[in-house]
């Protein structure tokens, strides 16, 4: 992991934050549980498998929500103007205990110093596919 | 059968205003593994995304309404956006309206923009959520 000391010091193209989760079924459970979000396509094989889906996916708002927690360790207490994305890819998450692995980097995609923001890109894959598109924050400094 | 573009402009709203708990915040902060998740403090601010929990049920509200032909089965979360106004905390008394704001078709897919205001009962804005659903056609 690495992380720049000071957002207010970071140039456009700078990486600063990166790291893994791993993700089980257990965590979607929890996840489900903390949102009120209790789709079946997240906890439920066979129903996953009715609809089409290739086995239990994650909630796109929890792989958001990594995300999220990303943004909140790198503005360290600034404040969040904006935070969007698009959902690229489901997160498939098989049974047992190596689940899958989400990994994550965040770059400084843009400094403006007159509005006094940061904007960071994440960029979030799984075995190197994509699963959000365009997703960004943009950090008052 | 498609989503009813006639829905366009209707607003839907949380049934009863809800009050937000540390209990939740913390639960919500674990599941997302929040940098406050693991501080132990309290009377934090919610976790960026928390606001989809309150956000989600003026949602369902125009997901269940007839007259919007939604088929819950083929739809998938397409997008999703925050505009941060104020943070969230434990004990704020939480409002959220649900505004469709477009129904378009595309590629024989159905998308649905929904724009929902979480806001205190006493009028003080929090977060703007803005969520694009897709509802699959038919023959994909």
């Amino acid at each position: 992991m690495s992380t720049v000391t000071c957002l207010a010091d970071a140039e456009v193209g700078d990486e600063v934050w990166s790291t893994t989760h791993r993700l089980l079924r257990a965590d979607l459970v929890a996840y489900a549980n903390a949102s009120g979000d209790q789709n079946p396509i997240h906890q439920d094989e066979e129903f996953a498998r009715s609809v089409g889906l290739p086995d239990v996916i994650a909630h796109g708002m929890l792989t958001m929500g990594l995300v999220a927690s990303a943004v909140e360790t790198v503005a360290a207490g600034r404040e969040v103007a904006s935070f969007t994305t698009r959902f690229a890819a489901p997160v498939v998450v098989p049974a047992g205990d190596d689940g899958v692995e989400v990994a994550l980097v965040l770059t400084v995609a843009a400094t403006d110093e007159s509005a006094g923001t940061v904007t960071l890109d994440a960029a979030v894959s799984v075995a190197g596919i994509k699963v959000l598109n365009r997703a960004r924050a943009v950090v008052n400094i | 059968m498609a989503v009813n573009p006639a829905v366009e402009g209707r607003t839907y709203s949380i049934p009863e205003p809800h009050v937000v708990t540390q209990d939740e915040l913390d639960a919500f902060a674990a599941a997302v593994r929040s940098p406050g998740a693991s501080s132990g403090a309290t009377s934090q601010a919610a976790p960026l995304t928390f606001a989809v929990t309150i956000a989600q049920r003026a949602e369902a509200e125009f997901m269940v309404d007839p007259e919007a032909n939604v088929d819950f089965s083929r739809l998938v979360h397409g997008e999703e956006g925050f505009t941060y106004h104020a943070p969230i905390v434990a004990g704020d008394e939480l409002v959220a309206t649900t505004t469709v704001r477009r129904v378009r078709s595309a590629g024989g897919h159905d998308m649905v923009t929904l724009e929902t205001g979480v806001e205190t009962t006493a009028g003080e804005p929090r977060v703007t959520t803005t969520s694009v659903v897709v509802i699959r056609g038919e023959q994909a």
